[in-house]
């Protein structure tokens, strides 16, 4: 059935709105009510873009369920939205995440409820907007206006330095966008519009396309983050409230590697060839080094943190080692896998990383510390937990047969097809994954216990069985049955790819 | 058209300023109301008098030294709506004060009849004579309160150090004089671009007119008035400073540059990239050291002209139209800023401090979130009003080949970016200091609202307010 409503407009507008209203009127409405309400609004926008699902034809690359209207005229800047399949997984990621992230936050948050629950609506609303905007100027604001919750949200709710991290957060962030904005100021000089399109389809000499490629790669290996941008993301992790963290790991990371693929890589593909060794060089880098600086991390929430880093590094090396392996096989279709790798490993990033900070945040709201050494023999007490945490670190590390094993198993198979060497070095991550993922679990779950806190710990309740059950759902079907996932944005990857391999500068100015 | 039609608006706003100070004067004490409405009413008159004629294309009158433009219009009308809605923050202030008031309104409207015939400029005497009457003023209402020690050594500095900047452009006028024989800014135009000879005698007179402008917009090095005066003249005297007449200065800018010395383009072009650069540079950095809010935003106000520097350095139609829109906008932010320090102070503390907005958030959401919106939209972050005139700006300055000078700025502005998000921590993170609830009139909690939601709708739907400033500055096209 084809509906005729602007579907991704309300997935965009509709929580933002809703949060305003939770927001404003929550004096008025208590508590109790914010939440609720706040959690329909936050069900009814899942249900809504699951319409996107259904409807979605995965035998096209076009994009689908457009919406163009004209913003500012002067300077035709569009309201142009749209998705394809690349972004649509994106999309329903962050619906589903905004879901579990209010449950989370359900009894937890006490103070400002109001505040709480609308921030992290706006901003999944912002957050969608990002994954549909097909105008650049519009991808940028909803890019930028993202900064803003969730500045609050760490700098409210946040532990003893969040003020520190949240403001780190924000310029580092800042700092990589707005030489973005010079970048797509410059293409808006050559192409006379902000279309995304027209800024993939125009001509650029080899020295343009490596300052335009620089000042994205600014801009999203900051999110990503890229060793050795990524200094932000331990602090705000920490800091930051269980919600937060969840939200952080699982979209706004993914919004590095999205960039990655929508700007980056069709805009400036001659770059992106020629810095290719550069990027796999810094996403091993980020697999390897970074697996050995969570290794020894105290803090349970910064090892997940660590852990993030080396993950989506696998992100990046999938997508910039499709030069590498053309060279080597000739074949685009190869090329191709790597790409859809790195989008499978963001999708089980997304539910493995929200699940591990999920996890913390359960033990952080009943003993307040995130410190390893403070646990130990947590399975005495919280079997039901155990058992959860203990899926989601076994998916954490790899294990076959959780979504964590897919996206590293098909970046791993095409890294071999492009060096050995890259494969070599990306499975490290499978022995330090596990390292330092179980050694975590062991020392937390099991063993003797070293605190008496311990003893008073009560197994999750109803709700929290539910967010976490929910989450292992995805996680293993993901990890059986790619598939759904996989089909979703084929013809999305390849269309991608065969822009890619077009280069730009054989039509380029004279 | 005859002259009296083309200047009607400055004369009825002349016939208002009288009345305003004679209504003070006469029925003040039994009355304290009536110089205020009588000021407002003056000016919706003058306003439904620009409104009603906007010229095709420009008029002169008074043997070429008056022009009416579009520009010019435009602005004016600016202004005064700046104006008026300044009055209503400057009523709150000195009625919670219980201080007289009736003349800060009339020596306002006549510095607002200064702003007027300096953006109507077509004379280097005009211009002079529209730049002293404002500035005349100005140096009067930072005086007004003169048993503070504070204001006083601010208008005296404010007073030194402009005469000194008029000194200067008149010397540089007297030059332009000596070179081209003549004052009318049309006729320089021509004589400029033809006099290739006399071309160094016209760049040294450039610097002065230069020093001029940018003493009056605060632009480093010529700033050093801006955060005393700022900080030591009373809430709504700052508030009046930094709003219209930043677009009065910004008129007069054009007025010399682009009318009158467009011939020597290429030289003003290079003099404002350094201007630019050092004003936001300057100026974002001094501003992390503060303590002060108003002296704070003194500093931000110097990195803002820096950027609306930009825009006109750009040299081309739109690149006025960016430069028109940024100091609008600004004028509009800066006014809810400066609108928010209104609100909190009280009869005994003039709330300007940083740590006055501890806590804010708790203290009163509503205005924490307005604040923040302000703040945010000083800050250039989307979706506000401020993200919009940075926008423009830098676009017309990568659009002007000037690529690496964007790159600056939009650094500068991250290092700006620093001291706003400090005002949103401690409005939102920080406890308060002194737990007292927000206690002002209903019509200021108004203003303020309307003005804080003004620059979020103008971030959400800015093509309006762009559409006007392109389409004014089309005149500037066949260049």
């Amino acid at each position: 059935m084809q509906l005729d409503l602007p579907i991704l407009s309300i997935c965009i507008w509709l929580p933002i709105l809703g949060g305003l209203w939770v927001i404003f009127a929550g004096s008025k409405l208590g508590e109790g009510m914010v939440r609720v309400q706040a959690l329909v609004i936050s069900i009814a926008v899942f249900l809504i873009s699951m319409l996107l699902y259904q409807d979605f034809d995965p035998t096209t690359a076009a994009m689908q369920f457009t919406e163009r209207m004209t913003w500012i005229e002067a300077f035709k800047v569009e309201y142009h939205i749209g998705a394809d399949g690349i972004a649509l997984p994106l999309i329903l990621l962050t619906t589903f995440t905004t879901i579990l992230v209010i449950g989370a936050g359900w009894e937890v948050i006490e103070d400002r409820v109001n505040q709480y629950m609308g921030a992290f609506l706006i901003l999944e609303g912002l957050m969608v907007g990002v994954f549909c905007a097909l105008d650049a100027l519009l991808f940028y604001v909803f890019w930028e206006a993202m900064l803003i919750p969730m500045f609050l949200i760490i700098g409210i709710w946040g532990g003893p330095k969040r003020v520190y991290a949240t403001i780190k957060f924000f310029l580092y962030t800042f700092l990589g966008s707005v030489l973005m904005l010079v970048a797509l100021l410059y293409l808006y000089r050559q192409t006379g519009s902000f279309d995304l399109a027209e800024m993939q389809a125009v001509a650029l000499t080899a020295t343009e396309q490596k300052y335009i490629f620089i000042a994205f790669l600014l801009a999203f290996a900051v999110k990503v983050p890229m060793w050795p941008v990524h200094t932000w993301l331990p602090d705000a992790h920490v800091e930051a409230p269980t919600g937060g963290s969840v939200v952080l790991a699982a979209i706004m990371l993914k919004m590095g590697g999205y960039g990655f693929i929508r700007f980056s890589l069709p805009i400036t593909p001659d770059a992106a060839h020629a810095l290719d060794s550069f990027m796999i060089a810094l996403s091993l880098i980020a697999v390897v080094y970074i697996g050995f600086v969570a290794l020894v991390q105290q803090d349970m929430k910064k090892l997940i943190a660590y852990s993030s880093i080396s993950h989506m590094g696998f992100v990046t090396l999938g997508l910039f080692m499709m030069f590498q392996i053309y060279a080597n096989t000739g074949n685009w279709q190869d090329a191709a896998m790597g790409i859809e790798g790195a989008m499978v490993q963001m999708v089980s990033h997304g539910f493995i990383s929200g699940a591990m900070f999920l996890c913390v945040g359960v033990l952080y709201d009943r003993l307040h510390s995130r410190q390893i050494n403070d646990y130990g023999g947590v399975v005495n007490y919280m079997p039901k937990f155990a058992a959860f945490m203990l899926l989601f670190s076994m998916a954490n590390a790899g294990l076959p047969a959780t979504s964590g094993f897919v996206g590293e198993f098909i970046v791993i198979l095409s890294a071999y097809k492009a060096s050995f060497w890259y494969a070599f070095l990306a499975s490290t991550t499978l022995i330090l994954g596990a390292a330092y993922t179980l050694w975590m679990y062991k020392r937390v779950v099991f063993g003797e216990v070293r605190n008496p806190k311990v003893a008073t710990l009560t197994d999750i309740n109803g709700r929290e069985a539910l967010i976490l059950g929910t989450l292992a759902v995805m996680v293993l079907l993901f990890g059986i049955w790619p598939a759904p996932l996989l089909d979703m944005m084929h013809v999305s990857v390849e269309h991608l790819v065969e822009q890619v391999a077009q280069s730009k500068l054989s039509v380029a100015r004279l | 058209m005859n002259d009296i039609a083309l200047i009607l608006p400055e004369m009825t706003l002349l016939g208002f300023a009288c009345a305003v100070l004679l209504l003070d004067a006469f029925i003040g004490k039994r009355v304290p109301q009536a110089a205020f409405w009588c000021a407002m009413i003056g000016g919706l008159v003058v306003l439904a008098q620009l409104a009603s004629y906007v010229p095709e294309t420009a008029k002169f009158g008074f043997a070429g030294t008056f022009r009416v433009d579009v520009v010019g219009t435009v602005l004016k009308s600016f202004m005064v709506v700046l104006v008026l809605v300044s009055f209503f923050y400057a009523r709150e202030y000195f009625a919670k004060r219980e201080m007289p008031h009736g003349e800060h309104y009339s020596l306002a409207l006549f510095a607002t009849l200064g702003m007027m015939l300096l953006v109507s400029a077509n004379s280097l005497l005009t211009v002079y004579l529209g730049l002293e009457l404002l500035s005349l003023s100005m140096y009067a209402m930072v005086a007004t309160q003169r048993d503070s020690v504070m204001a006083s050594e601010a208008a005296m500095k404010y007073f030194v150090l402009g005469a000194l900047a008029s000194g200067m452009l008149l010397y540089g006028m007297s030059f332009l004089y000596g070179v081209t024989g003549t004052l009318d800014l049309s006729e320089l135009l021509i004589k400029v671009s033809v006099a290739e000879d006399k071309r160094l005698l016209l760049t040294f007179s450039l610097v002065f007119l230069l020093v001029g402008i940018s003493f009056k917009l605060g632009i480093v090095p010529f700033h050093m008035w801006v955060p005393d005066v700022y900080q030591g003249a009373a809430t709504p005297v700052t508030q009046f400073i930094g709003t219209a007449p930043k677009l009065a200065a910004f008129g007069m800018a054009m007025r010399l540059l682009v009318d009158g010395l467009w011939g020597l383009a290429e030289d003003w072009q290079q003099m404002l990239v350094i201007l630019a650069v050092l004003s936001m540079g300057v100026g974002n950095i001094l501003a992390i050291a503060q303590t002060n809010l108003k002296r704070m935003l003194a500093y931000s106000t110097i990195a803002h002209m820096g950027y609306l520097l930009l825009g006109m350095l750009s040299a081309t139609a739109s690149g006025y139209a960016a430069s028109m829109f940024y100091i609008t906008v600004y004028a509009l932010m800066s006014m809810g800023a400066f609108g928010l320090i209104i609100l909190l102070g009280s009869k005994t503390s003039e709330a300007d401090e940083l740590q006055d907005l501890a806590g804010l958030a708790r203290r009163s959401p509503w205005f924490g979130f307005i604040m923040l919106i302000l703040m945010f939209s000083m800050a250039g972050v989307p979706p506000f009003a401020g993200f919009w005139a940075k926008w423009f700006v830098l676009k017309e300055v990568v659009q002007a080949n000037y690529v690496w000078l964007a790159a600056v700025a939009v650094m500068f502005s991250l290092v700006g970016a620093f001291y706003y998000l400090r005002i949103i921590k401690l409005m939102y993170f920080d406890e308060p200091v002194r737990n007292q609830a927000v206690e002002a009139s209903q019509d200021l909690k108004l203003v303020l609202s309307v003005n804080g939601l003004a620059v979020l709708a103008l971030g959400l739907a800015p093509s309006a307010l762009m559409s006007v400033c392109v389409s004014a500055t089309l005149p500037y096209l066949p260049w």
